[in-house]
């Protein structure tokens, strides 16, 4: 590699001068944590004690029959404490906290999964947090803002730009210049300036350490691709890392929001409506204008939900490594729903994503053939909108009678 | 060049001013009346924001203003265009600012160029480090335009020296930590960290963020040699209309002497 934190011509490190001591610091310590194979295990112990690890890999019989071809496992990220496999980072970017000796964190979340499991971070190691969300996203995640406050966050809604998931990314950042003394912004995705595309990614290969491991014990083969959403790509280097070296398929399924025609989408590396830019502290493809301002995004999923994508999975696009495509809400909640029929499974929003191009190519491979899909997290939280989708009658009955009861009470 | 014109005008007054104004905000009819009252006030440089969707190292004053420009249509053709009239109009230097991406995407070489037909003096382009800025600084160097860069009061010395390479015209110090537009307390310790900036450049130092007031501008008379005033102009103009403008500018130092 050229220069560090450079993956091909994307990535690099354009923040303002006041944080550039902050990085240097940063870059630091990550990469002492790195050559320290006592943190490895620190970290890897404290996983396995406080969320899960190492969570399974489920053979997915039900859904193998119905599609009649490759065996698809699913990877359960959604078993991580807070229900996603946000806490891998969080959790490796909090024993990091303590050795710089910082005694705050920020970080900005969509989904709210990451703001959720960062303030659970904090809670358990007694760090002061501060949660940046979009105000459109706090509408949409009701029952994770929910969650945050009750784990001692303060979570403040952002009510400029579009109000998702970039905008808070900007307000984090903006905290960060003026705290940087005594607090991490724990950055929730392998985006962002240098070290975080790399640090977030390394935190996150526990994924795919632990699938290469399981589906090679278990079916006596690696398997012939693998699937993940991809958001930032927190989720999808993660388990990709684990098999970059084989001779594997990898497959990244963005969010085709309401069709890749329709302009409302976040599909950087599966369209061609995006351009290379550099916002946020980087270099990468971005949805963005001619101008160079970025646009409005669309997906169901709020995680999904970004301009910009990581500069490492922007390299493994243009290198050829890795395949993208993109799926659409409706055939999002499709997915979802036949997992949860079929298997008993709920994936996150996010997670389906995966799940509908593993669907779609799944029968045209062979029972000899092995799939994995990344089970990102759960789909609990979802469950406004999931319900909105399905148009449950009896869900918005719930919500009225509930709302009843506020106004009586 | 720039260093110099700046010295020259030292010379009539011991602290310059530079303003900052986003373009298109409110409009750029507003724009032009504002740049007007501010050379007719005396500002002797000024900065002109080509608004941005993401600017990371604004304060909510500067990035409301860079949103309601955008949604009110302007666009990096129309603010180079308005920097080309106010350039050949007004006998002051003018530099842009902006983001990183916002040249980039224009072409790092096609927007210099450009700049430079434009008569503009210079740019300031706070997410680009010195270390990411080969392709800005040789198309800058190309065109004769100063590519102004900025230290901070974490900047070390040893950085300090590095920037100081580069950067041309002058040499704006951020005052504290944080975005533009909170308070900042002008004090002693911005004295120590001033003398440090002054140790590693020879080019004139100006100060910004949070200078709001005739005070602050006399409290860095001797210590810095422009003053700049960002959020103050904006929180003027949405207050009093742009006839605030030139009497808020015009008493920020004493009547001209001579
Ligand atoms: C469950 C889940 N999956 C995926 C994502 C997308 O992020 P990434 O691409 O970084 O994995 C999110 C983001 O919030 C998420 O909550």
């Amino acid at each position: 590699m050229a220069e560090p934190g450079y993956y091909g011509q994307f990535g690099g490190s354009f923040i303002p001068e006041i944080l550039v001591a902050t990085f240097e610091e940063l870059v630091l310590a990550f990469e002492e944590a790195k050559a320290d194979p006592e943190f490895w295990n620190t970290y890897k112990k404290l996983m396995g004690s406080y969320s899960c690890r190492p969570t399974p890999l489920t053979y997915a019989e039900n859904l193998t029959r119905h599609f009649g071809g490759a065996r698809i496992y699913i990877k359960r990220e959604d078993l991580n404490h807070t229900g996603a496999h946000k806490a891998n980072n969080v959790m490796g970017q909090g024993l990091l906290v303590k050795r710089m000796g910082k005694g705050r964190v920020i970080a900005e979340t969509g989904a709210g999964q990451h703001g959720v499991a960062t303030a659970t971070m904090a809670a358990k190691f007694g760090f002061d947090c501060t949660i940046y969300m979009g105000e459109v996203d706090v509408q949409r995640q009701r029952p994770n803002v929910f969650w945050m406050e009750r784990l001692g966050a303060t979570v403040v809604p952002v009510t400029e730009g579009t109000r998702t998931l970039k905008d808070a990314i900007n307000e984090a950042f903006r905290d960060w210049v003026s705290a940087m003394d005594d607090t991490h912004y724990v950055l929730g995705t392998a985006c962002g300036p240098h070290p975080f595309p790399e640090m977030v990614t390394w935190f996150q290969s526990i994924i795919g350490q632990e699938a290469r491991r399981q589906v090679l014990e278990e079916t006596g083969r690696l398997p012939a691709r693998v699937y993940a959403c991809v958001g930032g790509g927190s989720n999808a280097m993660g388990i990709f890392s684990g098999f970059l070296e084989d001779d594997v398929e990898l497959v990244g399924v963005e969010a085709g929001g309401r069709g890749l025609e329709t302009g409302a989408h976040a599909a950087r590396l599966a369209s061609s409506d995006a351009s290379l830019g550099v916002a946020q502290g980087y270099k990468t493809f971005f949805l963005q204008d001619d101008d160079g301002q970025m646009k409005e995004t669309h997906s169901v999923a709020a995680g999904l939900d970004y301009v910009g994508v990581s500069p490492i999975l922007s390299h493994l696009k243009e290198s050829g490594r890795v395949r993208f495509a993109a799926a659409t809400d409706k055939e999002v909640v499709d997915a979802l729903s036949l997992t949860i029929r079929k298997e008993g499974l709920i994936p996150a929003l996010e997670s389906a994503h995966g799940f509908v191009q593993a669907f779609k190519e799944a029968p045209a491979l062979s029972h000899d053939d092995v799939i994995v899909i990344n089970q990102s997290g759960r789909g609990d939280k979802d469950i406004f909108t999931v319900a909105d989708a399905f148009e449950d009658p009896s869900w918005k009955q719930f919500i009225r009678d509930k709302a009843e009861e506020y106004d009586a009470g | 060049m720039l260093a110099e014109h700046l010295r020259t005008k030292q010379r009539e007054r011991e602290i310059l001013l530079m303003t900052h104004i986003v373009m298109g905000y409110p409009s750029f009819e507003d724009s032009l009346r504002v740049v007007e009252a501010m050379v007719e006030a005396g500002v002797e440089i000024m900065e002109l924001q080509i608004p941005f969707s993401e600017p990371i190292a604004d304060g909510p004053v500067i990035l409301h203003a860079n949103q309601r420009s955008l949604q009110a249509g302007s666009s990096v053709e129309k603010c180079l265009e308005f920097g080309e009239e106010v350039a050949k109009r007004f006998d002051i230097p003018f530099l842009l600012m902006s983001y990183y991406n916002i040249l980039f995407k224009y072409g790092v070489d096609a927007f210099t160029k450009r700049m430079a037909e434009a008569g503009l003096a210079g740019a300031i382009v706070p997410d680009l480090p010195p270390e990411e800025a080969d392709e800005y600084l040789a198309a800058m160097a190309a065109h004769d335009l100063s590519p102004v860069f900025i230290l901070s009061p974490r900047t070390t010395d040893e950085r300090m020296a590095q920037i100081s390479k580069v950067t041309q015209g002058l040499v704006y110090c951020v005052a504290r930590k944080g975005v533009t537009g909170q308070e900042t307390s002008f004090s002693d310790e911005l004295d120590g960290y001033l003398t440090r900036c002054r140790a590693a450049t020879d080019l004139p130092l100006a100060l910004g963020f949070g200078v709001k007031d005739r005070a602050d501008v006399d409290f860095l008379r001797g210590r810095a040699d422009l003053a700049v005033i960002g959020t103050q102009t904006i929180r003027v103009v949405e207050e009093e209309g742009v006839e605030g403008v030139k009497p808020f500018i015009e008493g920020l130092r004493p009547p001209r002497s001579s």
